[in-house]
């Protein structure tokens, strides 16, 4: 797979019709999002849920920045892609998601 | 390490184009965690087709054939016909991805030929309950007293006056191996049912209800509660059919279908008889699954 999307000066510079090997990891549809989620660490319990129904794999599990904590691993957002669908916060258990307005810009 | 209940591996990757909370795109997530990247794959013309992205871009890490509305099952004959002249076909996992107006509507009779002819592939419809890439329209899956562009709502009521067409029954009288009903709202039975899909030889079939904010007025962020809800109303149950015997998934004790039909702006117009008509029509159902099972223990 490639790691720089194409920015063809010309047609020529396409790759060839139907075939094509870009990632859409460039595509920032963070930019779509109005209101935008905040996880409190002090109050989530690492279950998860967030991450497995998170609709654009935007919540990913990395290890907990915060030393001697009761869990060895959070989720953390990426918002170059979060939609601010609201899914993570609807279906938190213990309620550590705010949705936030998102500033204009 | 905390526990996860599925997999960490990812094979949809971020910055497709779905709509905000879009459930067809979580119904992808979990298939490809269980296939696995050993896997080739066709999607018909759906909303699938566009997620991945705009050409040249593309958001999922298998290979991928594009092909036209009604043809899935006869592209999915296609790649194991040409699996086999390569001697791949035992080593690959052979995958279509289709709406409901794909599967249930216009392409029914390649599905049926594919099953027919015993093509060892896996078929997933993602359930949506109508053609919503070309804006809502009303399919064979689409539920009766549902809004669509297709059966408008004025001062005459028109919903949709049909009840669901079951592409899932229609699969099991063809006889096929493994047919099965699933759900975005359960992610873990989800991953176990194309997981024994993946085992088996010979045609399976998968329905995947997977809810649409955009086409069934609901806000993005109850997409994972309307599904669920879908589930313990009885209004969409899971089961899987192995070799004709039934074994259904969960037996909740159901909630009234109003409490799932209140969280869409498409049954907004319901008046309290034709609420009262579909849980007479579910209630129904459930019973005659119910009888199915125990009737085919035995098989
Ligand atoms: C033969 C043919 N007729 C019509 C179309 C236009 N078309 C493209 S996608 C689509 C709707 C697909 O609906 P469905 O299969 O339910 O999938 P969804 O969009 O809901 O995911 C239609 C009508 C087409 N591509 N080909
Ligand atoms: S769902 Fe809530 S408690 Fe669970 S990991 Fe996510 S933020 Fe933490
Ligand atoms: S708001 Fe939606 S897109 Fe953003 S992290 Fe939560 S579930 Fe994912």
């Amino acid at each position: 797979m490639r790691d720089k999307p194409y920015k063809p000066k010309t047609w020529k510079e396409l790759p060839y019709a139907t075939i094509t090997d870009v990632p859409s990891t460039f595509n920032n549809t963070g930019t779509w999002r109005t209101v935008k989620p905040v996880i409190d660490y002090d109050k989530c319990i690492s279950c998860m849920i967030c991450w497995k129904f998170c609709p654009d794999v935007a919540i990913s599990i990395v290890p907990n920045p915060k030393e001697g904590a009761k869990f060895d691993e959070v989720p953390k957002i990426d918002y170059f892609f979060c939609k601010g669908c609201g899914i993570c916060a609807h279906e938190c258990p213990v309620k550590a998601i705010d949705m936030v307005q998102e500033e204009s810009k | 390490m905390v526990k996860t209940t599925v997999p960490r591996d990812e094979y949809m990757m971020q910055g497709h184009v779905a709509c905000q909370g879009c459930g067809a795109t979580i119904a992808m997530r979990y298939v490809l965690k269980a296939l696995g990247d050993n896997t080739i794959m066709t999607i018909p013309a759906c909303c699938w087709a566009v997620i991945p992205g705009v050409w040249p871009q593309h958001s999922l890490k298998v290979p991928l054939l594009y092909t036209a509305f009604e043809v899935t099952g006869a592209a999915l004959s296609g790649i194991e016909a040409a699996l086999k002249a390569k001697g791949q076909d035992d080593e690959i996992n052979v995958l279509g991805f289709a709406g409901d107006g794909g599967t249930a509507d216009i392409g029914l009779q390649a599905l049926s030929g594919m099953a027919e002819r015993g093509t060892n592939a896996l078929y997933v419809m993602y359930d949506n309950e109508a053609y919503m890439n070309t804006g809502i329209q009303r399919s064979g899956s689409t539920p009766f007293g549902a809004w669509t562009t297709t059966t408008p709502v004025g001062k005459k009521k028109e919903w949709k006056t049909e009840f669901k067409k079951s592409v899932a029954e229609i699969m099991v009288a063809h006889r096929i191996p493994y047919v099965a009903t699933a759900s975005i709202a359960f992610p873990e039975d989800l991953y176990a049912k194309v997981q024994k899909a993946k085992s088996i030889k010979g045609p399976k079939f998968i329905q995947i209800f997977s809810s649409c904010p955009t086409g069934w007025k609901h806000s993005p962020d109850i997409t994972v509660e309307v599904a669920r809800k879908a589930v313990l109303s009885h209004m969409f149950p899971l089961y899987e059919v192995e070799n004709g015997v039934y074994k259904i998934s969960q037996k909740p004790k159901p909630i009234p279908v109003k409490e799932y039909l209140k969280l869409q702006g498409r049954f907004r117009y319901l008046d309290e008889e034709a609420i009262e008509k579909i849980q007479e029509h579910v209630d129904r159902e459930w019973e005659l699954l119910l009888k199915k099972e125990e009737f085919t223990q035995s098989l």
